[in-house]
């Protein structure tokens, strides 16, 4: 049974949001986007200052299955990237919300936040997908 | 919903990712596939092969018509036990399927593929019209395979007495019955093991008792990726009925004589003298990505070819390839969403006894 925390905000495109207390947004991908990959094997992460927008490409991960483009949930500057990925990058698969976090945005308007969505409605697409 | 082994209840019991392969239900992992590959270079795994097709050989022609049907000389098979590798060719040279053979008391036994069931049963049985032999198809049997450096001594750990005395008297690459089982020193990993066909309602408990004593239950991801580490092809990607063996990287499973015409041979001879067009060879990337099947090839930025399949290789920990290529005389890329990543090549294998074999 794939994990969906509740104090986060979810993409249609399987990645998950966390708006920090310093008002910094960390994101991953979802459990469930981990358990249809497959064991990961190398991730691709955005430079740092980097300036991205929401629903830009902003990362690859890449599993023994396929290639698959991680997307910014919110525009922004990529402030720190998870660099024990590239040593570890199964770490995603085992800590997909915690240790296997990709990057930090500064975010341009925290106000994009409201466009993802919550868990329940995340749920439902996971749930779209699997049948 | 799809065919299923004995084992099926297992597999989902033991928690296992089923997908569908040509029509069967099978397992593709256990939960990690990189942890399963390194299970059996390391250790033991157990792989359900029950899905592929056993057909026994038998009659006063038996031998006549296999040194027929098979691109390999049948007559290599000069003792009961033996086993060959071959390729079962159209008469345009081009590959039917890839099969290993057995010489048995009774005649022949061949294994091959699931996916190409049918077409290889009606094929056979289409040539074997002109010989007095019989084919008969085994679905009631299962197969069960057990790799690795541990996994002959685990098996014979749990085996009745009859097959710890095969198994003892077994030479690589050869098989022998044991009462109403097969046992078979081949594999399809590069490493030690066994293949074991037998009766399909003692699948179940042979497996469980391979767990119990630490063999690992692998699925069809690693199996991928241990064949193509070993530099062993699978068919359906790495070759199919539009390439030769020439083509294919399996110059030494065909055997051309004067004194045997077999299906194919005027086919490959020509082909040969006309120049072969491609090859199959083994690619290297060691910067980070994944080689995967139908990438472009590019020789000095050119496309050449293109990848068969690829993978990941756990073992080496970079990406690993056979490719189909015209040329290899230059610099050799692999374009990989858009970008043209450098590559090496190298004779396959790449991994033999847990190590690298190649040097760069």
């Amino acid at each position: 049974m794939a994990e969906f925390p509740e104090d986060l905000k979810y993409a249609e495109s399987h990645e998950w949001a966390r708006l920090e207390a310093d008002g910094t947004v960390t994101v991953g991908i979802t459990d469930h986007a981990q358990d249809a990959l497959g064991d990961v094997v190398y991730v691709e992460l955005p430079e740092v200052d980097a300036e991205v927008q929401a629903k830009e490409e902003a990362g690859v991960v890449e599993s023994v299955k396929a290639a698959s483009d991680i997307y910014a949930p919110v525009g922004g500057r990529i402030l720190e990237v998870n660099t024990d990925l590239e040593d570890a990058p199964e770490t995603v698969n085992e800590s997909p919300y915690e240790k296997g976090w990709f990057f930090k945005i500064q975010p341009n308007d925290p106000e994009e936040l409201n466009n993802l969505l919550d868990v329940e409605d995340y749920q439902k697409v996971c749930e779209a997908e699997d049948h | 919903m799809g065919l299923k082994t004995p084992l099926y209840d297992t597999h989902q019991t033991l928690g296992a990712r089923l997908v569908d392969f040509s029509g069967w239900d099978m397992p593709v992992h256990y939960g990690s596939q990189l942890e399963e590959h390194h299970a059996v270079r390391q250790h033991a795994g157990v792989f359900d092969v029950s899905h592929m097709t056993v057909v026994d050989i038998s009659g006063d022609q038996a031998g006549a018509f296999l040194n027929y049907l098979l691109a390999n000389d049948a007559r290599r098979l000069s003792n009961i036990g033996k086993a060959l590798y071959t390729g079962m060719l159209n008469f345009e040279g081009g590959i039917l399927d890839d099969l290993i053979v057995y010489r048995t008391e009774a005649g022949y036994r061949a294994v091959v593929n699931c996916g190409t069931r049918e077409k290889d049963l009606n094929w056979m049985a289409e040539q074997a019209k002109a010989f007095e032999c019989q084919i008969e198809e085994k679905p009631e049997l299962s197969i069960v395979a057990i790799q690795g450096p541990e996994a002959i001594e685990l098996t014979r750990s749990v085996v009745n007495e009859t097959v710890q005395q095969v198994i003892s008297e077994l030479k690589p690459f050869n098989g022998l019955f044991a009462e109403d089982w097969f046992v078979a020193r081949t594999g399809y990993t590069g490493e030690k093991g066994l293949e074991i066909i037998l009766p399909a309602d003692a699948a179940v408990g042979f497996w469980q008792q391979l767990l119990e004593v630490g063999v690992r239950p692998v699925g069809l991801g690693a199996r991928d990726t241990l064949r193509l580490e070993a530099g062993m092809n699978l068919y359906g990607s790495d070759m199919d009925e539009s390439v030769t063996p020439w083509q294919s990287n399996m110059a030494t499973t065909v055997v051309l004589s004067e004194d045997r015409d077999f299906i194919g041979k005027q086919a490959l001879i020509e082909q040969q003298q006309a120049g072969v067009p491609d090859q199959l060879v083994g690619l290297v990337m060691t910067s980070k990505g994944v080689l995967r099947s139908h990438y472009p090839v590019l020789c000095n930025g050119e496309p050449v070819g293109e990848i068969t399949s690829g993978i990941f290789s756990p073992t080496l920990g970079h990406a690993v390839a056979l490719a189909r290529v015209k040329s290899t005389e230059g610099d050799m890329a692999v374009e990989i969403r858009g970008k043209a990543m450098p590559v090496s090549v190298v004779t396959p294998p790449f991994v033999r006894n847990g190590k690298q074999v190649y040097s760069l």
